[in-house]
């Protein structure tokens, strides 16, 4: 497994393998703030700083953690990164912290995090590990920022904050309920689903 | 302070009109992977109920004697994390000596409850709302069994999707969300009744 490269890894993790399409991780924490374009956008860096660093230190950390206890270990490494986060982000986005509120907290229990320490850094060194905590990070926020586009242009007829759509634009309510995340998340899954079956067939 | 609402409302609006699955998206790994075989979701919903009450229960009187106290408030995910862990695990040896029955059915839920987003975001949303410990008991309560009957209602209705001509590329994960959101649209609708934050 420790001859990754980074082409390959960047390429697994936006699409082949990516976390959201393929293996439905970490939705929990990140889904409940797709209502707003901003909000996702810094809590999909968050997550995606976290699974880097959390990854490079499980890494540099694998022979001297026991197998045993790797798993409470390692979700103390990322309890840590969170904290970190949590931190910066009360100190000078306090506005923005919160509006998240528990959900950055929740970043700990983010399966992809778990995921990615287990099934990539365990075994890997941690340069590329970096990278690949990182490009998981990456393809995640793709999805999300895809999704949180759509809810927040049609459920609030603006982008970042900023008015775009005419103001008789009449706001889609649904959009900015939790269930339109369900259908755009189950929406987006198909449609690469789709397009991955294609490609094999052909 | 404590806001001031009835612990018997907190626990019929977290069951319903606050769905921890459907409104706050919390818990979503396991609930798509276990959710297609019935008998499962019965022992993991059990499982989630039991333990959510617990852990909402002592992290409350962790949070209101130790960590507050000392000042130490910034560390509280790490500690809300190890207590749910060490929780989990002391239930786990509890169930495994008075009854080994249960410990069959219930065992191998446990290990997965750790990592169960629900479990964390309530012990964080009984922070963030200030809840005093009866709401926080009902809260966590009405959130688990929110969970449970979310679950087993996902997977009496994948039974039927089973048998159902869905595309190709929307088959597995694609259908089940789309699934969940129309039962997020049905439990959205119990909002007028109790309104509860």
């Amino acid at each position: 497994m420790s001859n990754e490269t980074p082409a390959g890894v960047l390429k697994k993790n936006l699409w082949t393998d990516n976390p959201i399409f393929v293996q439905i991780l970490g939705i929990c924490s990140t889904l409940a703030v797709t209502n707003s374009l901003a909000n996702t956008l810094i809590m999909t860096v968050a997550v995606m700083l976290v699974t880097g660093l959390s990854n490079i230190t499980v890494s540099v950390m694998k022979t001297l953690i026991p197998r045993k206890v790797r798993m409470i270990v390692q979700t103390l490494i990322i309890a840590f990164y969170v904290i970190l986060v949590d931190i910066i982000l009360r100190a000078y986005l306090p506005d923005v912290s919160r509006t998240l509120g528990p959900y950055v907290g929740l970043i700990i229990t983010n399966c992809i995090i778990m995921g990615r320490a287990e099934a990539f850094a365990q075994s890997n060194p941690p340069i590329i590990a970096l990278w690949d905590g990182l490009t998981s990070g990456l393809g995640y926020m793709a999805v999300l920022v895809i999704i949180a586009f759509i809810r927040e242009l049609l459920g609030a007829g603006s982008l970042m904050g900023f008015q775009v759509l005419p103001a008789g634009f009449t706001r889609w309510t649904i959009m900015v309920m939790p269930p339109s995340a369900f259908f755009l998340l189950g929406g987006l899954i198909w449609a690469a689903k789709t397009i991955m079956i294609k490609k094999e067939a052909a | 302070m404590a806001p001031d609402i009835s612990p018997f409302v907190l626990l019929f609006a977290s069951i319903f009109t606050g769905n921890i699955l459907l409104t706050t998206f919390l818990g979503m790994c396991s609930f798509i992977s276990i959710s297609r075989d019935m008998k499962s979701s019965n022992g993991l919903g059990l499982a989630v109920t039991v333990v959510l009450t617990l852990t909402a229960a002592i992290n409350w009187a962790v949070m209101t004697y130790v960590l507050i106290p000392l000042d130490l408030m910034v560390y509280r995910y790490i500690v809300f994390i190890v207590v749910i862990a060490a929780t989990v695990q002391m239930l786990e040896m509890i169930i495994d000596r008075v009854s080994p029955a249960l410990y069959m059915s219930l065992g191998i839920f446990l290990p997965l409850i750790t990592v169960n987003c629900a479990i964390l975001g309530v012990a964080l949303f009984m922070q963030i709302r200030n809840y005093n410990f009866l709401q926080t008991v009902a809260f966590g309560l009405g959130s688990g069994l929110g969970w449970w009957l979310a679950i087993m209602a996902l997977s009496a209705i994948q039974k039927k999707v089973a048998r159902a001509p869905v595309p190709a590329g929307l088959q597995g994960p694609g259908i089940t969300l789309i699934t969940i959101g129309f039962m997020a649209m049905a439990f959205v609708g119990f909002s007028g009744m109790l309104n509860v934050q």
